[in-house]
Protein backbone atom coordinates (compact mmCIF):
# COMPACT_ATOMS: atom_id res chain seq x y z
CA UNK A 1 0.00 0.00 0.00
CA UNK A 2 1.50 3.32 -1.01
CA UNK A 3 2.01 6.22 1.36
CA UNK A 4 2.28 9.76 0.06
CA UNK A 5 3.66 13.08 1.16
CA UNK A 6 0.96 15.67 0.65
CA UNK A 7 0.72 19.40 0.89
CA UNK A 8 -2.22 21.70 0.34
CA UNK A 9 -3.51 24.93 1.76
CA UNK A 10 -5.96 24.41 4.58
CA UNK A 11 -8.02 27.46 5.46
CA UNK A 12 -5.31 29.64 3.97
CA UNK A 13 -2.34 28.00 5.72
CA UNK A 14 0.07 25.50 4.25
CA UNK A 15 -0.67 21.99 5.47
CA UNK A 16 1.94 19.29 5.02
CA UNK A 17 1.60 15.68 6.02
CA UNK A 18 1.64 12.08 4.95
CA UNK A 19 -1.28 9.85 4.08
CA UNK A 20 -1.85 6.25 3.13
CA UNK A 21 -3.38 6.06 -0.32
CA UNK A 22 -6.67 4.80 1.09
CA UNK A 23 -7.13 7.62 3.62
CA UNK A 24 -10.08 9.80 2.74
CA UNK A 25 -9.72 13.57 2.79
CA UNK A 26 -12.31 13.62 5.58
CA UNK A 27 -10.29 11.29 7.81
CA UNK A 28 -7.09 13.16 7.05
CA UNK A 29 -8.66 16.51 7.92
CA UNK A 30 -10.04 15.14 11.17
CA UNK A 31 -7.16 12.97 12.31
CA UNK A 32 -3.98 14.48 10.87
CA UNK A 33 -5.09 18.12 10.77
CA UNK A 34 -7.39 18.10 13.79
CA UNK A 35 -10.25 19.76 11.94
CA UNK A 36 -13.10 17.89 13.57
CA UNK A 37 -15.72 20.23 12.16
CA UNK A 38 -15.61 17.84 9.21
CA UNK A 39 -18.30 15.39 10.33
CA UNK A 40 -18.76 11.87 9.05
CA UNK A 41 -22.21 10.39 8.81
CA UNK A 42 -22.58 7.83 6.06
CA UNK A 43 -19.13 7.70 4.43
CA UNK A 44 -20.67 6.99 1.06
CA UNK A 45 -21.75 10.35 -0.24
CA UNK A 46 -25.39 10.39 0.81
CA UNK A 47 -25.66 12.57 3.92
CA UNK A 48 -23.50 15.61 3.18
CA UNK A 49 -22.09 15.98 6.71
CA UNK A 50 -18.49 15.83 5.45
CA UNK A 51 -18.87 18.53 2.79
CA UNK A 52 -15.86 20.84 2.49
CA UNK A 53 -14.63 23.26 -0.15
CA UNK A 54 -11.89 22.19 -2.53
CA UNK A 55 -10.70 24.90 -4.91
CA UNK A 56 -13.87 26.83 -4.17
CA UNK A 57 -16.27 23.98 -4.88
CA UNK A 58 -18.41 22.07 -2.40
CA UNK A 59 -17.35 18.41 -2.40
CA UNK A 60 -17.86 15.32 -0.28
CA UNK A 61 -14.68 14.83 1.77
CA UNK A 62 -15.59 11.15 2.29
CA UNK A 63 -15.53 10.58 -1.50
CA UNK A 64 -12.11 12.06 -2.10
CA UNK A 65 -8.72 10.69 -1.12
CA UNK A 66 -6.35 12.83 0.92
CA UNK A 67 -3.68 12.36 -1.80
CA UNK A 68 -6.07 13.87 -4.32
CA UNK A 69 -6.01 17.15 -2.41
CA UNK A 70 -2.33 17.60 -3.30
CA UNK A 71 -1.82 21.23 -4.36
CA UNK A 72 -5.46 22.20 -3.77
CA UNK A 73 -7.01 24.90 -1.61
CA UNK A 74 -9.12 23.17 1.04
CA UNK A 75 -11.53 25.03 3.27
CA UNK A 76 -13.43 23.64 6.23
CA UNK A 77 -15.96 25.15 8.59
CA UNK A 78 -13.06 26.12 10.86
CA UNK A 79 -12.01 28.57 8.16
CA UNK A 80 -15.35 30.32 7.66
CA UNK A 81 -15.40 32.85 10.49
CA UNK A 82 -12.92 35.73 10.48
CA UNK A 83 -9.89 35.47 12.77
CA UNK A 84 -11.52 37.87 15.25
CA UNK A 85 -14.48 35.49 15.53
CA UNK A 86 -16.90 37.43 13.34
CA UNK A 87 -19.16 34.87 11.75
CA UNK A 88 -19.31 34.36 7.99
CA UNK A 89 -22.57 35.65 6.55
CA UNK A 90 -23.70 32.07 5.96
CA UNK A 91 -23.09 31.16 9.60
CA UNK A 92 -24.81 34.33 10.81
CA UNK A 93 -27.89 33.67 8.70
CA UNK A 94 -28.06 29.99 9.72
CA UNK A 95 -27.94 31.13 13.33
CA UNK A 96 -30.56 33.84 12.98
CA UNK A 97 -32.97 31.55 11.14
CA UNK A 98 -32.64 28.74 13.71
CA UNK A 99 -31.41 26.55 10.88
CA UNK A 100 -29.59 24.20 13.24
CA UNK A 101 -30.32 22.25 16.37
CA UNK A 102 -27.81 19.53 17.23
CA UNK A 103 -25.39 20.93 14.67
CA UNK A 104 -24.21 17.64 13.25
CA UNK A 105 -25.16 18.45 9.67
CA UNK A 106 -24.39 22.16 9.98
CA UNK A 107 -20.72 22.37 8.95
CA UNK A 108 -21.45 20.55 5.70
CA UNK A 109 -24.44 22.73 4.92
CA UNK A 110 -22.48 25.87 5.76
CA UNK A 111 -19.73 24.84 3.33
CA UNK A 112 -22.19 24.12 0.52
CA UNK A 113 -23.89 27.48 0.99
CA UNK A 114 -20.58 29.33 1.32
CA UNK A 115 -19.22 27.75 -1.88
CA UNK A 116 -22.31 28.84 -3.77
CA UNK A 117 -22.65 32.39 -2.43
CA UNK A 118 -18.93 33.02 -2.94
CA UNK A 119 -18.97 31.49 -6.44
CA UNK A 120 -18.92 33.28 -9.76
CA UNK A 121 -22.59 33.06 -10.59
CA UNK A 122 -24.87 34.53 -7.97
CA UNK A 123 -27.21 31.67 -7.11
CA UNK A 124 -30.94 32.20 -6.76
CA UNK A 125 -33.00 30.81 -3.90
CA UNK A 126 -34.00 27.78 -5.92
CA UNK A 127 -30.38 26.85 -6.63
CA UNK A 128 -29.51 27.19 -2.93
CA UNK A 129 -32.52 25.13 -1.88
CA UNK A 130 -31.64 22.43 -4.37
CA UNK A 131 -28.07 22.31 -3.12
CA UNK A 132 -29.33 21.89 0.45
CA UNK A 133 -31.13 18.86 -0.96
CA UNK A 134 -27.69 17.25 -0.95
CA UNK A 135 -27.71 17.24 2.87
CA UNK A 136 -29.65 15.30 5.44
CA UNK A 137 -30.70 17.02 8.64
CA UNK A 138 -32.47 14.98 11.33
CA UNK A 139 -33.44 17.98 13.48
CA UNK A 140 -34.56 21.19 11.85
CA UNK A 141 -37.38 20.04 9.59
CA UNK A 142 -35.58 22.08 6.89
CA UNK A 143 -37.80 25.18 7.16
CA UNK A 144 -35.10 27.20 8.88
CA UNK A 145 -32.65 26.05 6.24
CA UNK A 146 -35.03 27.15 3.50
CA UNK A 147 -35.43 30.58 5.09
CA UNK A 148 -31.67 30.86 5.31
CA UNK A 149 -31.34 29.92 1.63
CA UNK A 150 -33.85 32.60 0.63
CA UNK A 151 -32.07 35.24 2.66
CA UNK A 152 -28.69 34.31 1.27
CA UNK A 153 -30.06 34.60 -2.25
CA UNK A 154 -31.16 38.11 -1.40
CA UNK A 155 -34.87 37.36 -1.66
CA UNK A 156 -35.66 38.26 1.92
CA UNK A 157 -34.10 40.62 4.48
CA UNK B 1 -15.62 2.07 7.23
CA UNK B 2 -12.24 2.10 5.50
CA UNK B 3 -11.20 0.82 2.09
CA UNK B 4 -8.90 -2.18 1.90
CA UNK B 5 -5.31 -1.06 1.25
CA UNK B 6 -4.28 -0.09 -2.29
CA UNK B 7 -1.57 1.80 -4.14
CA UNK B 8 -2.32 5.08 -5.84
CA UNK B 9 -0.89 6.48 -9.06
CA UNK B 10 -1.63 9.74 -10.78
CA UNK B 11 -0.10 9.47 -14.26
CA UNK B 12 0.40 12.65 -16.28
CA UNK B 13 -0.30 11.05 -19.66
CA UNK B 14 -2.84 8.73 -21.20
CA UNK B 15 -0.13 6.32 -22.38
CA UNK B 16 1.28 6.05 -18.89
CA UNK B 17 -2.21 5.39 -17.49
CA UNK B 18 -2.84 2.69 -20.09
CA UNK B 19 0.52 1.07 -19.34
CA UNK B 20 -0.26 0.95 -15.60
CA UNK B 21 -3.63 -0.69 -16.27
CA UNK B 22 -2.13 -3.27 -18.63
CA UNK B 23 0.63 -4.16 -16.16
CA UNK B 24 -1.87 -4.59 -13.33
CA UNK B 25 -3.61 -7.31 -15.30
CA UNK B 26 -7.09 -6.57 -13.99
CA UNK B 27 -6.16 -5.74 -10.39
CA UNK B 28 -6.34 -1.98 -10.92
CA UNK B 29 -9.27 0.42 -11.07
CA UNK B 30 -9.43 3.73 -12.83
CA UNK B 31 -10.64 6.52 -10.57
CA UNK B 32 -12.35 9.47 -12.27
CA UNK B 33 -14.58 11.59 -10.03
CA UNK B 34 -14.73 8.84 -7.42
CA UNK B 35 -18.40 9.50 -6.67
CA UNK B 36 -19.30 5.89 -7.36
CA UNK B 37 -15.97 4.17 -6.82
CA UNK B 38 -15.26 5.70 -3.40
CA UNK B 39 -18.50 4.41 -1.87
CA UNK B 40 -17.71 0.97 -3.32
CA UNK B 41 -14.21 1.10 -1.84
CA UNK B 42 -15.46 2.36 1.52
CA UNK B 43 -17.98 -0.48 1.65
CA UNK B 44 -15.28 -2.92 0.44
CA UNK B 45 -17.50 -3.99 -2.41
CA UNK B 46 -14.50 -3.25 -4.61
CA UNK B 47 -10.91 -4.10 -3.61
CA UNK B 48 -8.41 -3.17 -6.33
CA UNK B 49 -4.72 -3.18 -5.42
CA UNK B 50 -4.03 -0.07 -7.48
CA UNK B 51 -6.01 3.08 -8.27
CA UNK B 52 -5.07 4.91 -11.45
CA UNK B 53 -6.28 8.49 -11.09
CA UNK B 54 -7.11 10.16 -14.43
CA UNK B 55 -7.24 13.63 -12.84
CA UNK B 56 -3.84 14.83 -14.06
CA UNK B 57 -4.41 14.25 -17.78
CA UNK B 58 -5.74 17.60 -19.01
CA UNK B 59 -6.71 16.50 -22.53
CA UNK B 60 -9.36 14.20 -21.05
CA UNK B 61 -11.35 17.23 -19.87
CA UNK B 62 -11.72 18.99 -23.22
CA UNK B 63 -15.15 19.71 -24.68
CA UNK B 64 -14.93 20.73 -28.32
CA UNK B 65 -16.74 20.81 -31.62
CA UNK B 66 -15.09 19.02 -34.48
CA UNK B 67 -16.26 17.89 -37.89
CA UNK B 68 -19.40 15.87 -37.58
CA UNK B 69 -20.07 16.36 -33.91
CA UNK B 70 -19.09 17.34 -30.41
CA UNK B 71 -16.44 15.50 -28.47
CA UNK B 72 -16.84 15.51 -24.71
CA UNK B 73 -13.78 14.37 -22.78
CA UNK B 74 -14.41 11.57 -20.30
CA UNK B 75 -13.05 13.61 -17.39
CA UNK B 76 -15.35 16.59 -18.06
CA UNK B 77 -16.92 17.25 -14.68
CA UNK B 78 -20.72 17.10 -14.45
CA UNK B 79 -21.17 20.58 -12.97
CA UNK B 80 -18.85 22.09 -15.57
CA UNK B 81 -20.80 20.42 -18.38
CA UNK B 82 -24.05 21.74 -16.89
CA UNK B 83 -22.79 25.28 -17.34
CA UNK B 84 -20.79 24.73 -20.53
CA UNK B 85 -21.95 27.02 -23.39
CA UNK B 86 -21.48 24.33 -26.07
CA UNK B 87 -23.46 21.80 -24.04
CA UNK B 88 -26.20 24.33 -23.35
CA UNK B 89 -26.51 25.28 -27.02
CA UNK B 90 -25.85 21.99 -28.81
CA UNK B 91 -26.51 19.22 -26.29
CA UNK B 92 -29.47 20.60 -24.34
CA UNK B 93 -30.69 17.08 -23.55
CA UNK B 94 -27.42 16.32 -21.79
CA UNK B 95 -27.66 19.53 -19.78
CA UNK B 96 -31.22 18.68 -18.82
CA UNK B 97 -30.28 15.16 -17.71
CA UNK B 98 -27.17 16.22 -15.79
CA UNK B 99 -29.31 18.29 -13.47
CA UNK B 100 -30.70 14.97 -12.20
CA UNK B 101 -27.35 13.25 -11.64
CA UNK B 102 -26.79 13.10 -7.89
CA UNK B 103 -26.41 16.33 -5.97
CA UNK B 104 -24.60 19.61 -6.59
CA UNK B 105 -21.82 18.36 -4.28
CA UNK B 106 -21.35 15.04 -6.13
CA UNK B 107 -21.47 16.82 -9.50
CA UNK B 108 -18.49 18.95 -8.41
CA UNK B 109 -16.29 15.88 -8.92
CA UNK B 110 -18.35 13.29 -10.81
CA UNK B 111 -17.48 12.95 -14.50
CA UNK B 112 -19.43 12.00 -17.59
CA UNK B 113 -16.89 9.29 -18.44
CA UNK B 114 -17.33 7.69 -15.03
CA UNK B 115 -21.05 7.64 -15.46
CA UNK B 116 -20.80 5.99 -18.88
CA UNK B 117 -18.11 3.50 -17.80
CA UNK B 118 -20.03 2.43 -14.70
CA UNK B 119 -23.20 1.69 -16.72
CA UNK B 120 -25.65 1.88 -13.85
CA UNK B 121 -29.04 0.91 -15.39
CA UNK B 122 -30.80 3.83 -13.66
CA UNK B 123 -28.21 6.44 -14.64
CA UNK B 124 -29.20 9.31 -16.90
CA UNK B 125 -26.01 9.85 -18.94
CA UNK B 126 -25.85 6.42 -20.60
CA UNK B 127 -29.47 6.89 -21.76
CA UNK B 128 -28.70 10.34 -23.19
CA UNK B 129 -25.65 8.98 -25.00
CA UNK B 130 -27.66 6.03 -26.33
CA UNK B 131 -30.52 8.24 -27.52
CA UNK B 132 -28.15 10.66 -29.26
CA UNK B 133 -26.20 7.85 -31.01
CA UNK B 134 -22.96 8.77 -29.26
CA UNK B 135 -19.77 6.83 -29.80
CA UNK B 136 -17.42 5.91 -26.98
CA UNK B 137 -13.69 6.35 -27.54
CA UNK B 138 -11.47 3.84 -25.76
CA UNK B 139 -7.71 3.85 -25.30
CA UNK B 140 -5.34 1.10 -24.24
CA UNK B 141 -1.79 -0.08 -24.91
CA UNK B 142 -3.24 -1.71 -28.05
CA UNK B 143 -4.31 1.69 -29.39
CA UNK B 144 -7.52 3.59 -29.82
CA UNK B 145 -10.94 2.31 -30.85
CA UNK B 146 -14.49 3.57 -31.02
CA UNK B 147 -17.63 1.73 -30.03
CA UNK B 148 -21.18 2.84 -30.70
CA UNK B 149 -23.08 3.39 -27.46
CA UNK B 150 -25.57 0.69 -28.51
CA UNK B 151 -22.73 -1.86 -28.57
CA UNK B 152 -21.00 -0.45 -25.50
CA UNK B 153 -23.67 -1.29 -22.93
CA UNK B 154 -23.64 -5.03 -22.19
CA UNK B 155 -25.63 -5.26 -18.96
CA UNK B 156 -25.87 -3.81 -15.49
CA UNK B 157 -22.38 -2.44 -14.72
CA UNK B 158 -20.99 -4.34 -17.73
CA UNK B 159 -19.65 -2.66 -20.86
CA UNK B 160 -17.38 -3.20 -23.84
CA UNK B 161 -14.58 -1.44 -21.94
CA UNK B 162 -11.89 -4.06 -21.23
CA UNK B 163 -10.07 -4.06 -17.88
CA UNK B 164 -7.08 -2.31 -19.43
CA UNK B 165 -9.03 0.24 -21.46
CA UNK B 166 -9.79 3.84 -20.60
CA UNK B 167 -12.87 5.69 -21.81
CA UNK B 168 -11.36 8.88 -23.21
CA UNK B 169 -14.36 10.65 -24.72
CA UNK B 170 -17.91 10.54 -25.94
CA UNK B 171 -18.57 11.77 -29.45
CA UNK B 172 -22.05 13.12 -30.09
CA UNK B 173 -22.73 13.24 -33.85
CA UNK B 174 -24.55 16.21 -35.35
CA UNK B 175 -28.30 15.79 -34.89
CA UNK B 176 -30.58 14.87 -37.81
CA UNK B 177 -31.96 17.79 -39.80
CA UNK B 178 -35.02 19.57 -38.51
CA UNK B 179 -35.97 21.59 -35.50
CA UNK B 180 -35.30 19.64 -32.33
CA UNK B 181 -37.48 19.19 -29.31
CA UNK B 182 -36.34 17.51 -26.12
CA UNK B 183 -38.37 14.75 -24.55
CA UNK B 184 -37.35 14.09 -20.96
CA UNK B 185 -38.81 12.94 -17.71
CA UNK B 186 -37.50 11.34 -14.57
CA UNK B 187 -39.38 9.99 -11.59
CA UNK B 188 -37.38 9.72 -8.37
CA UNK B 189 -38.35 9.82 -4.72
CA UNK B 190 -36.25 12.93 -4.08
CA UNK B 191 -34.06 15.04 -6.33
CA UNK B 192 -30.61 13.45 -6.36
CA UNK B 193 -31.90 9.90 -5.91
CA UNK B 194 -31.49 7.39 -8.68
CA UNK B 195 -34.45 7.26 -11.04
CA UNK B 196 -37.33 4.84 -10.55
CA UNK B 197 -38.04 5.34 -14.21
CA UNK B 198 -37.06 7.89 -16.81
CA UNK B 199 -36.75 8.68 -20.49
CA UNK B 200 -34.40 10.91 -22.46
CA UNK B 201 -34.71 11.75 -26.12
CA UNK B 202 -35.33 14.17 -28.92
CA UNK B 203 -37.85 14.61 -31.71
CA UNK B 204 -36.79 16.32 -34.91
CA UNK B 205 -39.46 18.27 -36.74
CA UNK B 206 -40.05 19.61 -40.20
CA UNK B 207 -43.04 21.88 -39.96
CA UNK B 208 -45.57 19.91 -37.96
CA UNK B 209 -44.19 16.52 -38.94
CA UNK B 210 -41.75 14.35 -37.04
CA UNK B 211 -38.82 13.41 -39.27
CA UNK B 212 -36.69 11.65 -36.66
CA UNK B 213 -37.21 10.35 -33.14
CA UNK B 214 -34.53 9.12 -30.74
CA UNK B 215 -35.74 7.93 -27.35
CA UNK B 216 -34.00 5.95 -24.59
CA UNK B 217 -35.28 4.65 -21.27
CA UNK B 218 -33.29 4.46 -18.07
CA UNK B 219 -34.11 2.31 -15.01
CA UNK B 220 -36.35 0.19 -17.25
CA UNK B 221 -34.09 -2.80 -17.83
CA UNK B 222 -30.55 -4.12 -17.50
CA UNK B 223 -29.15 -1.20 -19.47
CA UNK B 224 -30.43 2.02 -20.96
CA UNK B 225 -32.80 0.95 -23.78
CA UNK B 226 -33.86 2.55 -27.06
CA UNK B 227 -37.62 2.64 -27.63
CA UNK B 228 -37.26 1.61 -31.28
CA UNK B 229 -40.88 0.67 -31.96
CA UNK B 230 -42.16 3.96 -30.62
CA UNK B 231 -39.54 5.83 -32.63
CA UNK B 232 -40.64 4.07 -35.83
CA UNK B 233 -44.28 4.90 -35.17
CA UNK B 234 -43.48 8.56 -34.54
CA UNK B 235 -41.49 9.14 -37.71
CA UNK B 236 -43.71 10.59 -40.41
CA UNK B 237 -46.51 11.43 -37.98
CA UNK B 238 -47.96 14.92 -37.70
CA UNK B 239 -47.77 16.41 -34.23
CA UNK B 240 -51.51 16.97 -33.96
CA UNK B 241 -52.44 13.39 -34.82
CA UNK B 242 -50.23 11.51 -32.37
CA UNK B 243 -51.94 9.20 -29.92
CA UNK B 244 -49.72 9.32 -26.86
CA UNK B 245 -51.21 6.23 -25.15
CA UNK B 246 -50.66 4.07 -28.21
CA UNK B 247 -47.08 5.27 -28.60
CA UNK B 248 -46.47 4.68 -24.87
CA UNK B 249 -47.56 1.06 -25.26
CA UNK B 250 -45.08 0.64 -28.12
CA UNK B 251 -42.36 2.35 -26.11
CA UNK B 252 -42.74 -0.15 -23.30
CA UNK B 253 -42.21 -3.09 -25.65
CA UNK B 254 -38.76 -4.45 -24.98
CA UNK B 255 -38.38 -2.90 -21.54
CA UNK B 256 -37.86 -5.20 -18.56
CA UNK B 257 -38.29 -3.15 -15.40
CA UNK B 258 -37.08 -4.79 -12.21
CA UNK B 259 -38.24 -5.19 -8.64
CA UNK B 260 -35.98 -3.76 -5.98
CA UNK B 261 -36.27 -2.06 -2.63
CA UNK B 262 -37.07 1.27 -4.26
CA UNK B 263 -40.02 0.14 -6.40
CA UNK B 264 -41.74 -2.89 -7.87
CA UNK B 265 -41.54 -3.68 -11.57
CA UNK B 266 -45.31 -3.15 -11.87
CA UNK B 267 -45.05 0.30 -10.31
CA UNK B 268 -42.22 1.29 -12.63
CA UNK B 269 -44.18 0.13 -15.64
CA UNK B 270 -47.38 1.93 -14.67
CA UNK B 271 -45.60 5.17 -13.91
CA UNK B 272 -43.45 4.91 -17.03
CA UNK B 273 -46.51 4.40 -19.24
CA UNK B 274 -48.39 7.37 -17.78
CA UNK B 275 -45.37 9.66 -17.70
CA UNK B 276 -44.42 8.77 -21.26
CA UNK B 277 -47.90 9.55 -22.57
CA UNK B 278 -48.14 12.77 -20.58
CA UNK B 279 -44.71 13.97 -21.61
CA UNK B 280 -45.35 13.21 -25.27
CA UNK B 281 -48.75 14.92 -25.16
CA UNK B 282 -47.32 18.04 -23.54
CA UNK B 283 -44.33 18.11 -25.86
CA UNK B 284 -46.52 17.85 -28.97
CA UNK B 285 -49.08 20.35 -27.69
CA UNK B 286 -46.32 22.82 -26.83
CA UNK B 287 -44.86 22.49 -30.34
CA UNK B 288 -48.15 22.55 -32.23
CA UNK B 289 -48.96 25.89 -30.60
CA UNK B 290 -45.50 27.39 -31.14
C1 LIG C 1 -25.35 10.38 -3.19
C2 LIG C 1 -25.10 10.03 -4.64
C3 LIG C 1 -26.15 10.11 -5.54
C4 LIG C 1 -25.94 9.77 -6.88
N1 LIG C 1 -26.99 9.87 -7.75
C5 LIG C 1 -26.80 9.58 -9.07
C6 LIG C 1 -27.87 9.69 -10.00
O1 LIG C 1 -28.99 10.04 -9.65
N2 LIG C 1 -27.60 9.37 -11.30
C7 LIG C 1 -26.36 8.97 -11.72
O2 LIG C 1 -26.18 8.71 -12.90
N3 LIG C 1 -25.33 8.88 -10.87
C8 LIG C 1 -25.52 9.18 -9.55
N4 LIG C 1 -24.47 9.05 -8.68
C9 LIG C 1 -23.17 8.60 -9.21
C10 LIG C 1 -22.46 9.77 -9.88
O3 LIG C 1 -22.32 10.79 -8.95
C11 LIG C 1 -21.04 9.41 -10.38
O4 LIG C 1 -20.41 10.61 -10.68
C12 LIG C 1 -20.95 8.57 -11.61
O5 LIG C 1 -21.77 7.43 -11.52
C13 LIG C 1 -19.53 8.03 -11.81
O6 LIG C 1 -18.68 9.04 -12.21
P1 LIG C 1 -17.31 9.29 -11.48
O7 LIG C 1 -16.56 10.24 -12.32
O8 LIG C 1 -17.59 9.72 -10.09
O9 LIG C 1 -16.62 7.86 -11.57
P2 LIG C 1 -15.79 6.97 -10.53
O10 LIG C 1 -16.56 6.78 -9.29
O11 LIG C 1 -14.42 7.48 -10.42
O12 LIG C 1 -15.75 5.61 -11.36
C14 LIG C 1 -16.91 4.80 -11.53
C15 LIG C 1 -16.52 3.49 -12.23
O13 LIG C 1 -16.20 3.72 -13.59
C16 LIG C 1 -14.84 3.41 -13.86
N5 LIG C 1 -14.32 4.53 -14.68
C17 LIG C 1 -14.47 5.85 -14.39
N6 LIG C 1 -13.97 6.60 -15.39
C18 LIG C 1 -13.49 5.74 -16.31
C19 LIG C 1 -12.84 5.92 -17.57
N7 LIG C 1 -12.62 7.14 -18.08
N8 LIG C 1 -12.47 4.82 -18.26
C20 LIG C 1 -12.72 3.58 -17.76
N9 LIG C 1 -13.33 3.35 -16.59
C21 LIG C 1 -13.71 4.41 -15.86
C22 LIG C 1 -14.16 3.28 -12.51
O14 LIG C 1 -13.10 2.38 -12.56
C23 LIG C 1 -15.30 2.80 -11.65
O15 LIG C 1 -15.48 1.43 -11.78
C24 LIG C 1 -24.65 9.37 -7.32
C25 LIG C 1 -23.59 9.32 -6.41
C26 LIG C 1 -23.80 9.64 -5.07
C27 LIG C 1 -22.65 9.57 -4.13
S1 LIG D 1 -20.11 11.28 5.37
FE1 LIG D 1 -19.68 12.07 3.42
S2 LIG D 1 -21.63 12.31 2.56
FE2 LIG D 1 -22.07 11.28 4.43
S1 LIG E 1 -29.16 20.11 13.13
FE1 LIG E 1 -29.13 18.08 13.85
S2 LIG E 1 -28.85 16.97 12.00
FE2 LIG E 1 -29.16 18.95 11.30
Amino acid sequence: MSEHAISFTLNGHLHEGRAEARTSLADHLRQAAGHCGVHLGCEHGACGACTVMVDGKAVRACLMLAVQAQGCAVRTVEGLAASDGTLHRVQQVLREEHALQCGFCTPGIAMTLAALVEGETRPDAQALEQAIGGHLCRCTGYQGLRRAAHRLAGDAP
Amino acid sequence: MKPAPFDYARPASLDEAARLLAEAGGGASVIAGGQTLMPLLNLRMSQPFLLVDLGAIPELRAVERHTGGIRVGAMAVQNELLGHPLVRSDLPLLARALGHVGHHQTRSRGTIGGSIAFAEPAAECPAVALALDARVQLHSVRGMRQVAMADFLHGPYATACAFDEIVTALVFPDPPAGERVEVFFEVARRPGDFALTGLAGELHLDGGTIVAARLAWFAMGHTALRAREAEAALVGAALDEIEPEAIAALALAGTAPFDDKAASAAYRETVARRMFARTLRETCAGRAMA
